[in-house]
């Protein structure tokens, strides 16, 4: 029986060993040093805050595993010798394969910042991470202030987890306004403006200089490029994350930022596939970057490469991008692509509405010339997924969009609705006279 | 804002104590003619309890329950005993001595307590209500912005299974353990509520008054934080004020105006078999003896549960009952939306729960075949068994511990819906419609799941919503009561309740939207 070995039990190395298993009888191990079962690495943040409790984060019960078939083993594979086929891990066990799939996922970046190892100093990723910080922030006189370093997701999540415990935070963002790297300007301010609602020191334009340690070794402070001085107990360093791939250095296969891997997620070694976090596209497919550290790229990255392993090969083709993220108490959807003002494509040109009362707000974004849609972002709205991705597909237009933009609403029943004043400063704003159509079942269903 | 919590705390604290104390305290002396009048009332003919009462019960002065009861109970045990030694069947006393207690003591209390019925009233529900009011409304300050604050619900001993949980879970079963079987212990409670029944029904109180009238000021109370954490969250607030008003209107006060106006006590929305003693004999009786008013209750209620309920779940979901209508409902989610996070996720406990619940409706459907055979056909046994001791054994095992007892009183411990999700017949009935013929769904977005579990685990009907989501799979379950607290915390907008064609509702994939086109027609295919 062919032997297929998974190293990582995340989201793509558990969805690949899970379909694997749906359409075949391969013998399937997965090693993981991280926990002995698979979590939901994106709800940490919930378990710090008490909104739920670690178990809550395993999406299969444990004995799901054994019922399965999957074998479940604890390690940390130091070195992949794919000459003679073998895993060797760090307690000097080796485990044999036929095919092997990397899914190790990322780790938090560090820029070589002076005292960015002391005690106090962490990062935000695995089960390890949220352990530390139960230790290193239990309370707000255990840790009288924190300063987070990097302003993207993670960063806005660990501060939210440590306001959570009415701890003082302060947020170090490089950029002038916060992820307007990603998003465009009148989004990116309303996120800056809901920081500071939420009592979150946020120092835009600003770098870290130097982590300071006290008497006992310990992180104490904090010093920018601002000539500031900020005393604090813990320091998050949430400045993006980069695959975690130390340990295939020397193994001959071939490394780029990440595992390089070509369309049908395989490596430059036969039989050794790289899927998720870890895995570097060649070049990347459509706009998406080469390295995608997303939940879902991960899922879909296992259940591709579960078809290729069960004698279906198939190439990684992700649909249109989407993705979906919560500041704080905001909820943000994006369908398709809107760039911000730094990463514009030259035809692209944006239409932003924001409501004059609620943090709410939307960009579309269409092209300058034959105005097709490209992409949406909604904050505080929901969207329908499948009618984004259809309306993408058929090429249609941004008229088109306005006018049917009651069908892709998703917000939950009796919501306000926005969608007059949305199309009305369209309408006003491009001469059109668009009406917004009633929303109908038949034309979301229809499977065009 | 902390400080006015706190003395709220305290505050209600002070209430709930008083009321808990009352059980234990006040006085009470039968007179001779009260005493004369039960005698004529409950047509006693046991000369040995008359006589054991008269000795030992009429004219002394008793302080607290636990005194009277006992001398009660004793007169009685020991004149059944002696007529049944002697067969004098004619003689026995079929009043249990619980009730009996409670009628006695009712008419019999003296002293503070029943002479101040509005100063104990505001000493208790008073100060409960008020104490709860200063805890909660200043959470619109102290929660935040508003969005979802479910923050250390896990830390917290109240919400996270901790001794406070335990300690209401005891305080809960010990109050209904007094309803249902004790409720000689409940008269001193009467007293507080005898001006509010007697301004409505124009009747003094009973226990099932005091029940009825706290159920609503819980629910009144536990709204109020309802409104407030779910105030970004409009069907919430609508839902909540649905299962509020038909609480008070339909629930407590038309049942109580009805009887002023000598009609029976009925109240509309309660859908056998639910109200699982509908079609008991006495019930027939009393409604066919009822005239106009009571044929239309009858009719009613048969076409409520035959054609209404059914209906509405087809274009609703059986959401518009459990969460929008019912009492258990609406108590499951104001005094049980900070405990719905207990109730178990895991296959073992659905599997129980299909046995359960179905076991219990199968039950209750048997139950009122013999009770109609048996109304008939004027027989008291169908193949020999005893309709009566069916009706007894569902009404002392169901209808009171698992639906009270257990319905609420292990709320903190295993989550607000045990009854609605273990135990109510209507609900494995609604179910059935629900997944079977039915417009609603709640419908899952495409790919934009991360599995993060919020929405499981606050699924108080215990259903592994994530599961599903997960999937790309949209929830059609028939346990599924439609609270729509998973799409409230979903962070990253996945799921929405929703009515729709009942064409595309069941939606099995294997690969996520988004992912490949190819693929995706390769699995349809298979």
């Amino acid at each position: 029986m062919e032997h297929i070995v998974i190293i990582g039990n995340g989201i793509a190395g558990v969805t690949a060993a899970r379909h694997i298993r749906k359409n075949s009888d391969k013998r399937i191990t997965i090693v993981s040093a991280e926990t002995d079962y698979f979590f939901s690495r994106t709800a940490l943040m919930y378990v710090y805050m008490g909104h739920m409790k670690f178990e809550h984060t395993q999406p299969y019960e444990n004995w799901f595993w054994k019922k399965n078939r999957i074998e479940l083993v604890k390690g940390y594979v130091n070195t992949v010798d794919h000459k003679h086929k073998k895993l060797v891990l760090a307690d000097g066990n080796t485990i044999g394969y036929d095919k092997l799939i990397i899914a190790t996922g990322s780790k938090p970046n560090k820029f070589g910042w002076p005292g960015q190892d002391l005690p106090g100093v962490q990062g935000l990723y695995s089960k390890q991470d949220l352990d530390q910080l139960e230790a290193n922030a239990p309370d707000n006189k255990t840790c009288k202030r924190a300063v987070i370093v990097g302003g993207g997701l993670i960063g806005i999540e660990m501060a939210e987890m440590l306001r959570s415990r009415k701890i003082p935070v302060t947020f170090l963002v490089r950029e002038t306004s916060f992820w307007n790297g990603v998003l465009p300007a009148g989004e990116s301010a309303m996120i800056n403006e809901h920081i500071l609602e939420h009592h979150i020191d946020l120092k835009l334009a600003t770098n870290l200089v130097e982590i300071l340690a006290d008497e006992n070794g310990r992180a104490k402070a904090v010093t920018t490029d601002k000539g500031e001085t900020i005393e604090c107990s813990v320091v998050g360093l949430t400045a993006g994350v980069s695959p975690n791939i130390d340990f295939l250095k020397d193994s001959g296969i071939e490394l780029g930022r990440g595992i390089k891997v070509n369309r049908y997620l395989e490596t430059n070694i036969k039989d050794i596939y790289a899927i998720g976090d870890c895995a570097e596209q060649h070049e990347g497919i459509g706009q998406r970057r080469p390295i995608e550290a997303v939940w879902y790229t991960g899922r879909m990255m296992g259940e591709t490469v579960a078809q290729t392993i069960c004698g279906n090969k198939i190439e990684y083709k992700p649909g249109h991008w989407f993705n979906s993220a919560k500041f704080l108490d905001l909820e943000y959807q994006t369908y398709g692509w809107v760039f911000s003002e730094r990463g514009m494509k030259e035809n692209e040109q944006h239409f932003h509405w924001r409501d004059d009362k609620e943090k709410i707000c939307v960009t579309v974004a269409f092209d300058k010339e034959t105005k097709q849609f490209l992409g949406i972002n909604t904050f505080g709205i929901r969207m329908r997924h499948e009618i984004f991705d259809r309306w993408l597909t058929e090429k249609r237009d941004v008229n088109h969009v306005m006018e049917y933009l009651k069908d892709a609403n998703f917000d939950p029943e009796f919501y306000a609705q926005y969608e007059h004043k949305i199309v009305s400063k369209f309408n006003s704003e491009f001469g059109t006279s668009i009406s917004p159509k009633k929303k109908s079942w038949k034309r979301i269903f229809s499977n065009a | 804002m902390k400080a006015i919590q706190n003395i709220g705390i305290a505050i209600f604290l002070i209430g709930l104590g008083i009321f808990a104390a009352l059980p234990f305290m006040g006085s009470f002396q039968l007179d001779q003619s009260t005493f004369d009048e039960i005698v004529a009332e409950k047509r006693i003919k046991s000369e040995l309890f008359i006589e054991d009462m008269q000795q030992n019960v009429v004219g002394k002065e008793f302080t607290g329950m636990i005194d009277l009861s006992s001398k009660i109970s004793k007169a009685l045990d020991d004149a059944n005993t002696t007529h049944v030694k002697n067969k004098e069947y004619k003689k026995k006393i079929y009043t249990k001595s619980s009730e009996m207690a409670s009628i006695i003591g009712k008419r019999s209390g003296t002293g503070y307590i029943a002479n101040n019925k509005g100063m104990m009233w505001f000493l208790t529900f008073g100060l409960g209500i008020l104490g709860a009011l200063m805890f909660i409304v200043p959470q619109v300050v102290t929660l935040g912005k508003k969005g979802i604050k479910n923050d250390g619900i896990y830390h917290q001993s109240s919400t996270g299974q901790g001794w406070i949980a335990w300690l209401v879970f005891f305080f809960l079963i010990s109050f209904y353990m007094v309803l249902y079987f004790g409720s000689e212990y409940a008269v001193n409670w009467t007293y507080l509520v005898d001006p509010i029944s007697e301004s409505l029904s124009g009747n003094l109180a009973g226990h099932w008054f005091v029940y009825g009238f706290m159920y609503c000021v819980i629910m009144v109370v536990m709204a109020v934080r309802m409104y407030i954490k779910y105030r970004h969250n409009m069907y919430q607030l609508v839902r909540t004020t649905s299962v509020l008003f038909f609480q008070i209107v339909f629930a407590f006060l038309i049942p109580e105006i009805m009887v002023r106006l000598q009609m029976p006590y009925y109240d509309f929305k309660n859908a056998f078999p639910l109200d699982y003693d509908f079609f008991f004999q006495w019930n027939l009786k009393s409604l066919l003896d009822s005239g106009g008013i009571g044929l239309f209750i009858l009719v009613w209620g048969v076409v409520l549960t035959v054609v209404i309920v059914p209906v509405m779940v087809y274009f609703f979901g059986k959401r518009w009952y459990c969460s929008w209508v019912c009492g258990c409902g609406g108590l499951a989610e104001t005094l049980g939306d900070p405990y719905r996070q207990h109730s178990s996720k895991s296959l073992f406990s659905w599997k129980v729960e299909r046995w359960l619940i179905h076991g219990v409706l199968v039950f209750a459907v048997v139950m009122t075949g013999m009770t109609l055979y048996s109304f008939f056909a004027e027989t008291s046994t169908v193949l020999g068994i005893k309709t009566s001791s069916i009706q007894n054994t569902y009404s002392v095992y169901i209808g009171s511990i698992f639906a009270g007892v257990i319905g609420t009183g292990f709320y903190p411990i295993f989550g607000n819906r045990m009854w609605c999700r273990f135990g109510c017949p209507l609900a494995a009935y609604l179910g059935f419609v629900q997944r079977f013929k039915s417009r609603f769904r709640i419908t899952t977005n495409g790919g934009q799941c991360i599995s993060c579990g919020n929405c499981s685990t606050y699924c108080e009907q215990g259903i592994d919503v994530r599961a599903y989501a997960q999937k790309g799979e949209n929830i059609v379950r028939s346990s599924c009561v439609g609270c729509g607290v998973c799409s409230a915390v979903c962070p990253r907008g996945v799921l929405k309740l929703e009515n729709g064609p009942e064409e595309g509702r069941i939606n099995p994939t294997e690969v996520l939207l988004g992912n490949d086109v190819d693929l995706m027609e390769l699995v349809n295919k298979k």
